[in-house]
């Protein structure tokens, strides 16, 4: 053992000291990966809310896997959008990401920070560019916004580059004046690429609309919720015999305190009470 | 009383050229490198883009650093192609050249461990924690283990290498905290700690060159005087002289440890010139006659 382990590296005999320094080594290794482990688990956590990843990235945690933290996207980037992220500044060190509200994503159809990307943690299955899906766009605040104070802004649905389909104008009545229309800016997770044009372009000093990571934003319908009107659709007619007779209170009238004239909770129609 | 500073009596005996040059083209390699790199981002000139962590040469020759790589494949399985690519430059490069050679041509760590090495030498510090050098391996180890276990590239929050040379490529300011705390660490708390026994960086180049027909050779060996003057500069010391003192036992005079760096620091520093590089194939410890 002394000629195999010691000649290996050192050329020096194994000694006391030796064999107790290779205990040290051993300290090292595991106290190391103990604290590692532990610096990453405390780090996955999903991108800062200011930060957005390029197109095409993958899940936070695996692009934290993934990534050789090389600045090739960073150099690919035509439009220079992209920075290496500071230690400490909340984005894992190293790592790719942009501001949209300094410079918004200009969603290259080459989509050259994809092509650069070395490690794969930048999808190459990402071809088409209106498929990127780098964050989502929240209309974050209603009471600055000028189309929800009444005035016709909307410049966040003029610069959106998926334009009617990421933003449309939904039309409100303005109760205020009762008699003018809101034009809103709605945005839709189906089409916003999270490119940040939107917030880039608000016309305000702190812009209205906002990107943010999916995870933080969006919402999820419980799994046994089903929207009727669209199973209707689906199924071609109601999915319940129609019609369920409902109550119909009128002051005055007092009929609805007459108990055959509804049906109570637990019978089904038809069945008499 | 005091002993010379290593390579005083070879500047004496051969002239300053001779006691430095194979320090001056290690420089200017450092350098060109360096240069290499900031040459895209200061002149918007690209021979090659990224960082040493995974890099492309005129649009076409990727390199991955093998530790970068090696912590991908803890995490991931299986990497995109063009980081497969590199990492296999990177084999068949310095699989030729010897695995540290990276370490003292390339990496920009280099410059700051060898001045506070030198600042030791120069102003007698001679204290501090003296880990078995095979700690690294164990570091090693461990960095991609934790890679694995918590699929995170968790070593890349605080590699002092990568943060330092991406620091100076993309202009990140937290290069600069891995300078100042991998110089302190070497100057006042261990003599060659950070890249003679921790760095995993190096423990993965010195595997890749366990067979590489570049190395040091201590051709001249019976001119040995004993003077220890290789042993004094060498940040590797425990490689010499199995070659060095080798003769008896039939083995050498090829430097074969894998840790040594292919500084040519010894070669420089030697007043009887025992040392030169040494290339050829297949790499064996030969016995010159
Ligand atoms: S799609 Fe174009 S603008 Fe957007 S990050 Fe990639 S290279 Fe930059
Ligand atoms: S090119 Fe890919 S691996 Fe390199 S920094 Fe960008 S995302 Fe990370
Ligand atoms: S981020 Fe804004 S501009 Fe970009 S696609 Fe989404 S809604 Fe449109
Ligand atoms: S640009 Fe800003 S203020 Fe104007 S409609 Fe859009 S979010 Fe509102
Ligand atoms: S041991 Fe590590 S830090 Fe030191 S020169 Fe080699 S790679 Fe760089």
């Amino acid at each position: 053992m002394d000629d195999s382990s010691a000649g290996r590296s050192q050329g020096t005999a194994m000694t006391r000291r030796g064999l107790l320094q290779k205990g040290g080594g051993a300290a090292v290794g595991l106290g190391l990966v103990g604290f590692l482990t532990w610096v990453g688990v405390r780090s996955a956590d999903a991108i800062p809310v200011w930060a957005v990843r390029p197109p095409g990235a993958l899940p936070e945690p695996d692009f934290l896997g993934t990534c050789l933290r090389c600045g090739l996207c960073v150099r690919a980037c035509p439009y220079d959008i992209l920075t290496l992220a500071e230690t400490g500044s909340g984005v894992a060190p190293g790592t790719p990401y942009f501001m949209p509200r300094k410079a918004p994503c200009e969603m290259c159809p080459e989509i050259p920070c994809v092509k650069a990307c070395p490690s794969g943690a930048l999808d190459h299955g990402l071809t088409d560019i209106a498929k990127a899906r780098m964050g989502l766009a929240v209309l974050a605040d209603q009471e600055t916004c000028l189309a929800f104070l009444g005035l016709r802004c909307e410049v966040c649905f003029q610069v959106c580059p998926v334009m009617n389909k990421a933003i449309t104008l939904e039309m409100r009545p303005n109760l205020r004046s009762g008699k003018h229309v809101h034009f809103l800016p709605t945005v839709h997770s189906e089409h916003c690429t999270g490119c940040g044009k939107c917030e880039k372009g608000c016309v305000l000093e702190e812009a209205a609309i906002r990107v943010f990571p999916h995870a933080t934003v969006k919402g999820s319908l419980g799994k046994h919720y089903r929207v009727g009107w669209e199973e209707k659709k689906k199924a071609g007619h109601a999915l319940i015999p129609e019609p369920l007779s409902m109550p119909v209170r009128r002051p005055g009238d007092g009929s609805a305190l007459h108990p055959e004239s509804f049906t109570l909770p637990g019978h089904l129609p038809g069945e008499g009470p | 009383m005091k002993k010379p500073m290593a390579g005083e009596e070879a500047i004496e005996k051969k002239g300053w050229w001779s006691a430095h040059r194979w320090l001056v083209w290690r420089r200017l390699s450092q350098v060109g490198v360096l240069g290499l790199f900031l040459l895209g981002p200061a002149l918007d000139v690209w021979l090659i883009q990224g960082n040493l962590s995974a890099s492309l040469f005129l649009d076409t020759l990727p390199m991955t650093d093998p530790l970068l790589f090696l912590q991908l494949l803890a995490t991931s399985g299986m990497p995109a192609t063009q980081a497969v690519l590199g990492f296999v430059v990177v084999l068949v490069l310095y699989g030729l050249l010897g695995g540290r050679l990276f370490c003292s041509w390339v990496c920009p760590v280099n410059p700051i461990t060898d001045l506070a090495g030198w600042m030791r030498r120069r102003f007698g510090i001679s204290g501090g924690w003296r880990g078995d050098r095979r700690i690294r391996y164990a570091v090693f180890l461990a960095v991609v283990v934790s890679a694995g276990l918590s699929g995170l590239m968790v070593w890349e929050w605080i590699n002092p290498m990568s943060l330092l040379h991406r620091g100076l490529i993309f202009g990140v300011w937290s290069g600069w905290l891995a300078v100042v705390g991998i110089f302190l660490f070497d100057l006042i708390l261990s003599p060659h700690g950070w890249c003679g026994r921790l760095c995993p960086t190096g423990a993965v180049y010195a595997l890749l060159g366990r067979r590489t027909p570049l190395a040091v050779s201590a051709v001249r060996r019976d001119a040995c005087t004993d003077c220890r003057a290789c042993h004094q500069v060498c940040p590797e010391a425990a490689v010499i002289d199995p070659a060095l003192k080798g003769a008896v036992k039939g083995v050498g005079p090829r430097i074969t440890g894998m840790e040594c760096t292919r500084c040519g620091r010894c070669i420089d520093v030697c007043p009887d010139e025992v040392f030169e590089f040494d290339f050829h194939l297949p790499n064996i410890s030969r016995v010159v006659p």
